[in-house]
């Protein structure tokens, strides 16, 4: 059923259309004390060469955005969903509010208040964050949206909604953070659907998406976050716990072929603040893969430790130049080598004890901050693979923002991390009213 | 001889303490300047209008609250318009000698970003402001003159002691006497041609406190200009320590979205 892009142009003109109809909502609802805003957009991408696997046609999609608040003595609430027309995907009609699939995608639907002095809770569907890196996440494994990202929407949509439950508890020595998903929420990840993958043994896409099972039990299959933090001075400090399991696939059941979320725990601590006129930050973090710790199961994920070690200064006006140094290191290497030995599974495609990436962010605000400049490179020399994203926003009113970027992606193999990604190599434009 | 040596040492003398005399007194000035310009009150709250001269706009609510004992100051800033900026918060630990701490909160990633020290002759949410306007500078960034005292007002020149660090060679401020609040500065390139002036529109006393309400940047050079208004004025609100922590930045407080 797939329609040409002009559908979604009309949806698009159609968005922006209504546009005066919402305003008059909008402030007939401010009187009674909920905000209303939004935006209507429309985004379109196109691969840079042919994937054999995928359509040329990256994204071609109108989406509207509307977000209510209400902000009571006792209570916010915040409301916020997309409506969205997307023309590469075959069944809209189909909404499925956990992966963000269909023409409806709920981003947050909360209340938040504090039942105490020191005591703030918030219920319902929310976007959660924490930790230092910049796109590097040690300690954050609240769900990503890769496949939004590498496709080129907006940066919000790196973050897909957790259904959990926050509460915050400030006693004096410390502020305590405590996430409770009662149902495993995976990241939006890498499907095959839109960006081919590497499967294991080859390059798959729309075909042979992957096959998951994830684990779904109601109050079972759950997820506890918990950051301690406190600040020295300038300087931001933080441990963190995780419990729950990998965010992306990482293991297989070799009886089924279906893609896993094995048991994972992570513990780890941050640091950030000022050094010598800019901002430097180190992370760490150590993933106990529960289901394989002896790292003798080739079709589960070994544990892993994680490190991340970065710094940000102003170089000029409105110029920023971010580096960061990242490794995650495989626990028990040798028993993976020998487990895939034992199965007779191909080792040239096995991954690296150390895995080193390096990250550059160049960030550039010109005619009075109205256009952004941004490049962000990620760069693994010992995978051999880079990624590269540029995007130009520019702020043609304050209403109006238009952007142009890439997402680039080269490697020597078809196996690593990034480079398994490179036929997606894609460029996008869109346009967007904000009211 | 002799007793004319005296003398002519004896004027020098006088000569260098008047002229320090003079720039004490103009110290003092501006350190009442600064005072009155950043200070007034323990704590205060406003709402912010800024309106660009391309027809851009810029609404936020401010929350300031002074560290007792020093110059140290915490600042809050919440942003209602427009739409890119909407519900972001900004937090500022003000340090005069020192950078500033800065933190940025980015509502749609749920995202408490630390903000690298900038040049603070940078603009401000671009508008024709800097962001040292909106803090205030440093007092012993720049060398302070007298240069006249009118009936009503002191006319201050400044000069940077590390010119190479900010784009003026010097300014000139016009203080109000009886205020101290400063009615108009006027910045001066290298080659001594004058780009860029701010003014003080409107003053108005407030719980006791001259507070200008209105205030205009001209960049004379680039023929832009922004006002920016400011109501819904309070001093002395008893904000609590605790709006100017991470927690706050995260969700804002009542008295930013009231």
């Amino acid at each position: 059923m797939r329609h040409s892009r002009w559908i979604s142009i009309l949806t698009a003109l159609g968005c922006l259309i209504a546009y005066p109809v919402l305003a008059d909502v909008s402030s007939a609802l401010s009187d009674a004390g909920i905000e209303v805003h939004g935006f209507a957009e429309y985004r379109y991408g196109m691969r840079t060469q042919t994937d054999s696997l995928e359509d040329d046609i990256s994204l071609n999609e109108a989406r509207l955005q509307l977000d209510a608040l209400c902000y009571h003595d006792l209570f916010t609430a915040e409301l916020k969903g997309d409506l969205l027309y997307d023309d590469t995907v075959d069944n809209l009609e189909d909404i499925h509010l956990e992966t963000g699939k269909g023409f409806f995608d709920l981003r947050q639907a909360n209340v938040l208040f504090s039942p105490l002095d020191w005591m703030d809770v918030k219920l319902g569907r929310q976007v959660l964050t924490w930790g230092t890196g910049d796109l590097v996440f040690i300690n954050d494994l609240f769900p990503k949206d890769w496949q939004s990202f590498f496709l080129g929407r907006d940066d919000e949509y790196l973050k897909a909604p957790s259904d959990a439950l926050f509460v915050s508890l400030f006693p004096a020595f410390a502020g305590i953070d405590i996430a409770y998903t009662p149902r495993f929420d995976a990241d939006r990840h890498i499907s095959g659907e839109h960006i081919s993958y590497w499967n294991g043994q080859q390059l798959a896409g729309e075909d042979s998406v992957l096959n998951t099972e994830p684990p779904d039990d109601w109050f079972t299959d759950d997820e506890l976050a918990v950051r301690v933090y406190r600040n020295v001075g300038a300087y931001e400090m933080a441990l963190y716990g995780y419990y729950g399991f990998w965010k992306s696939p990482g293991g297989m059941n070799p009886m089924t072929g279906k893609w896993l979320f094995p048991e994972l725990a992570v513990y780890g601590a941050s640091a950030r603040g000022p050094l010598g006129g800019g901002i430097a930050n180190v992370e760490a973090g150590y993933y106990d893969s529960g289901d394989d710790r002896d790292g003798d199961d080739p079709f589960i994920n070994n544990s892993e430790s994680r490190l991340l070690v970065g710094y940000e200064q102003e170089m000029a006006k409105d110029l920023t130049v971010g580096v960061q140094y990242y490794v995650e290191h495989m626990m028990e290497y040798d028993a993976y080598i020998d487990a895939l030995d034992a199965m007779s599974m191909p080792t040239n495609s096995a991954r690296d004890e150390d895995r080193h990436t390096v990250t550059l962010r160049v960030t550039w605000m010109l005619m009075n901050q109205n256009l952004i400049l941004s490049c962000f490179t990620r760069y693994s020399p010992s995978d051999e693979d880079v990624y590269v994203k540029p995007v130009a926003t520019y702020k043609v009113s304050d209403h109006w923002q238009a952007s142009l970027g890439a997402d680039l992606f080269a490697g020597s193999e078809d196996y690593t991390f990034l480079g398994q990604f490179e036929n997606n190599s894609n460029i996008h434009a869109s346009l967007r009213c904000s009211y | 001889m002799r007793r004319s040596v005296m003398t002519a040492v004896m004027m020098a003398v006088s000569v260098v303490a008047a002229a320090q005399a003079a720039e004490l007194m103009a110290d003092e000035i501006v350190a009442k300047a600064n005072d009155a310009s950043y200070y007034a009150g323990d704590d205060g709250r406003a709402t912010v209008s800024m309106s660009l001269s391309d027809g851009r706009s810029r609404d936020f609510v401010i929350l300031r609250k002074d560290v007792p004992g020093g110059l140290d100051q915490k600042f809050y800033v919440y942003f209602k318009a427009p739409a890119d900026v909407r519900k972001m918060s900004y937090l500022v630990h003000k340090r005069p000698g020192k950078d500033d701490d800065r933190w940025l909160f980015l509502p749609a990633l749920n995202l408490v970003k630390r903000i690298a020290p900038g040049d603070k002759r940078t603009s401000f949410v671009g508008s024709d402001f800097l962001y040292e306007d909106v803090s205030g500078r440093g007092l012993n960034e720049d060398t302070h003159e007298l240069v006249e005292t009118t009936e009503t007002q002191y006319v201050v020149n400044n000069v940077p002691k590390d010119p190479g660090s900010v784009e003026f060679a010097s300014y000139t401020v016009w203080i109000d006497k009886d205020t101290f609040l400063p009615r108009k500065a006027e910045y001066l390139d290298k080659n001594g041609k004058l780009y860029r002036r701010v003014s003080s529109e409107k003053i108005q006393t407030l719980q006791g406190y001259p507070t200008p309400t209105e205030q205009k940047v001209e960049d004379v050079a680039r023929g832009t200009s922004t006002t920016i208004t400011f109501s819904e004025i309070k001093y002395d609100i008893g904000l609590n320590d605790r709006i100017f922590t991470e927690r706050f930045l995260r969700r804002p407080p009542r008295e930013v979205t009231q």
